[in-house]
């Protein structure tokens, strides 16, 4: 190769911690997708009736309602 | 080109200007039995809601006319926010009238870039920011000293998350260059990256369990990353909604994920199904930050027609918080 200059060594520095870094999470130990969402599904599940977005909540409940009656002038 | 300095080019920081006051970063805190909202706008002032009363609780000039990310300390006794000031500032939250807060005010931060996201971490003491500059950095709050950098994106970095404290020192970062990276925070170092949306990617939120976690981005989609799986897992899109997810946040359970677009409406999927429950319409400008309540029974809507709105899951009751401090109870809407 004739001259490297200043960029171009820069650019292989670069390179050489993009691949460094491609090995680390390459080497990453990863599980099947079908035991991920299964994991994702059980805890839904097991969180379900705590979730009072989803459950909904008693009208009595709601923090949020008007708490005096509306007034007609 | 990132949509943040997009926004620096055409708005420009004005203080006279009653026009498009984008409200950007809201945080829910529940203390006893009222809730906390705080409100962050682009005229410079960070306001704390009391969302059970709509009444503004404090109010914070920052000499910085674009604030871009406000947090809630964990004990809820400090507040940090900052901005196009390329600093994040903490402030002791103070009930007592006589003091002024924007005195006590504590430099943390410094970047050189625009700072777009800011957490404490598990503590009062420290904080992690975003910044423009690409990078992520986590700070001791007392010394102001930096703790840790994260470099590795390759432009601006929008957003953060941290993981659930049970499943230990990580957090995810999103950015300008479509990538979204999970870091260790002790060592620096990036443990995992993903990098399949197609644009800018404007928030990331952990799911519940700490095993996943959720993305919002300008090109329309949502999408779900399993870390122990390490890919994507779930695509939240459909033909008609073709304007970018500005934030996004799970329901207690994890089974709903709730996020705002640029389009004014807010979108409900369903995690597991991957299919759209509900939309949800009523905010007049795009909506720009979301985030449901740590105990899950609401969320809260920001967005840039001045308002904040609350929404539980009963069906239809919304309350709007206008910023010009009258909190206005909207009773059913249908």
């Amino acid at each position: 190769m004739s001259g490297k200059t200043a960029s171009t060594t820069n650019s292989i520095a670069q390179a050489r911690r993009t691949v460094q870094q491609l090995r680390i999470e390459a080497s990453i130990e990863r599980i099947k997708v079908s035991k991920a969402s299964a994991d994702l599904m059980l805890y839904c599940e097991e969180h379900a009736k705590k979730d009072p977005l989803l459950m909904g909540i008693p009208a009595s409940e709601n923090p949020f309602k008007d708490k005096k009656t509306c007034v007609l002038l | 080109m990132c949509d943040q300095t997009f926004l620096a080019i055409v708005f420009g920081p004005c203080d006279k200007c009653s026009n498009e006051k984008p409200l950007r970063a809201v945080y829910i805190k529940s203390e006893q039995l009222s809730y906390c909202s705080l409100c962050v706008e682009m005229d410079g002032k960070v306001i704390v809601w009391d969302s059970f009363t709509t009444n503004k609780e404090h109010a914070v000039t920052m000499p910085c006319t674009w604030v871009m990310a406000c947090a809630y300390a964990p004990s809820g006794c400090a507040i940090a926010c900052g901005g196009l000031d390329n600093k994040c500032s903490v402030y002791p939250l103070t009930f007592d009238k006589n003091e002024n807060m924007a005195a006590k005010k504590k430099s943390v931060a410094m970047h050189t870039n625009y700072l777009s996201a800011c957490s404490f971490t598990n503590s009062d003491m420290q904080i992690l920011t975003a910044s423009g500059d690409g990078t992520c950095a986590l700070w001791d709050v007392e010394s102001g000293q930096l703790l840790q950098s994260f470099h590795g994106h390759g432009a601006d970095v929008l957003c953060l998350d941290l993981a659930p404290s049970e499943t230990g020192n990580t957090f995810v970062s999103g950015g300008c260059d479509k990538k979204a990276m999970v870091w260790d925070m002790r060592s620096g170092q990036c443990i995992q990256s993903f990098e399949t949306h197609d644009s800018d990617i404007n928030s990331v939120r952990y799911y519940p369990s700490g095993d996943a976690f959720a993305s919002g981005s300008d090109d329309a989609t949502c999408r779900l990353y399993d870390l122990r799986a390490d890919r994507e897992v779930a695509i939240y899109s459909k033909e008609s909604i073709i304007f970018g997810a500005s934030s996004v946040d799970f329901s207690l359970s994890g089974r709903l994920l709730f996020a705002g677009y640029n389009d004014y409406t807010i979108n409900v999927w369903d995690v597991l199904k991957g299919s759209r429950v509900s939309i949800l319409f009523g905010h007049e400008n795009r909506v720009s930050t979301l985030r449901v309540s740590p105990d899950g029974t609401a969320f809260c809507s920001g967005s840039w027609d001045h308002t904040l709105r609350v929404s539980t899951g009963a069906p239809g009751w919304v309350v709007c918080f206008n910023r010009k401090g009258q909190g206005q109870g909207l009773g059913q809407e249908n």
